[in-house]
């Protein structure tokens, strides 16, 4: 009985280490993953100088005299909507469905552009008044880490066009959904990091 | 069975798990419920204290980003054979550490840097 049990594990194992050969891009993810996790900690690093700097005012303007939180609202649900779109581009490419795929990624760049317009609009208007980054520790620890994740953002939204183009090119090949499900991570990843930045930095920023 | 598993596999392309249209708009619509309240208790000034308000909000802030891993990063303890969930403890560990370090530090440094500190050893000296 015992051998027969074992002579059955032995012929099952050498099937799923075949399987496991036949998926070298299980590491990409983990490997992907393991990058966001360290972009995770940049992050992490601005958002502690932002709590350290935060109230540091040099007798210049507050959160509460600069932000207008509509704008930060409509912003963030950008960011949301994109979200979703990008969900959706995932489902139709796992049915197979290109244009399906290109339509919800297009969509989805035109969210992310628009919030990166948005922002670069604050920033614009926010520099009009006098509050740049030099005017005090609270507006360059703001600068740096929004500015860092709409940077983040804006290589999403290239990498993005670059693979609607790859796609385009050599459809929805295993390489292609690939590099589509590591751009899901990142995407969704800068998603929650914005909750972070408007939680901490627009919300708790304006309360006071 | 296992020739199932294996096409299944293939379909799929990685170990990880995906999410159905279904969990993509619960995930969606639960992140506007906890996007909106926050923006809500600030804008319109619901509550009359402030610490409770900032406490909302950072509360609410990490229910949503617990939504966000679940529905849209799709986390769980077996992606990956359960590393990515242990790359994510050790990040939010390191994340921790650095945060409520940074603040801890800076302010018992500006506590005992204050003005009036110096301003009271004056006169206890003068």
């Amino acid at each position: 009985m015992t051998m027969a049990n074992n002579t059955a594990s032995q012929t099952e194992t050498p099937v799923f280490y075949l399987k496991e050969e036949h998926h070298p891009e299980t590491g990409t993810m983990l490997g992907f993953w393991i990058y966001l996790m360290s972009d995770c900690l940049i992050f992490a690093i601005l958002f502690a100088t932002h709590g350290v700097l935060g109230r540091n005012y040099a007798a210049g303007p507050s959160p509460a005299d600069l932000f207008d939180l509509e704008l930060v609202a409509i912003n963030t649900s950008m960011l949301l909507f994109s979200s979703i779109t990008y969900g959706f581009a995932m489902l139709q490419m796992e049915k197979g469905k290109i244009a399906g795929t290109q339509l919800w990624l297009a969509i989805t760049g035109l969210f992310g552009i628009a919030f990166v317009g948005l922002e670069l609009y604050e920033f614009h208007h926010l520099w009009s008044i006098g509050a740049t980054p030099m005017r005090s520790g609270f507006l360059s620890a703001f600068y740096t880490l929004v500015a860092t994740h709409g940077l983040h953002v804006t290589f999403g939204i290239i990498w993005l066009v670059t693979l609607m183009v790859q796609v385009s090119q050599r459809g929805l090949i295993p390489e292609n959904k690939r590099r589509l499900m590591c751009l899901s991570m990142f995407w969704h990843f800068l998603d929650v990091v914005w909750i972070g930045v408007f939680s901490v930095v627009y919300l708790l920023g304006v309360l006071g | 069975m296992s020739a199932h598993s294996h096409a299944h596999d293939d379909h799929h392309g990685d170990g990880a798990s995906h999410g159905t249209f279904k969990s993509y708009l619960i995930g969606f619509i639960l992140s506007v419920i906890l996007t909106a309240i926050p923006f809500w208790l600030v804008m319109d000034g619901v509550l009359d204290s402030k610490v409770a308000t900032a406490l909302w909000i950072m509360g609410l802030g990490v229910v949503q980003i617990v939504v966000h891993m679940i529905y849209f990063l799709h986390m769980n303890t077996k992606s990956e054979g359960g590393w990515n969930m242990l790359a994510l403890i050790f990040t939010i560990v390191i994340v921790a550490i650095a945060i409520a370090g940074s603040l801890w530090v800076m302010y018992h440094l500006n506590t005992n840097m204050m003005p009036q500190m110096d301003h009271e050893m004056i006169k206890s000296f003068g």
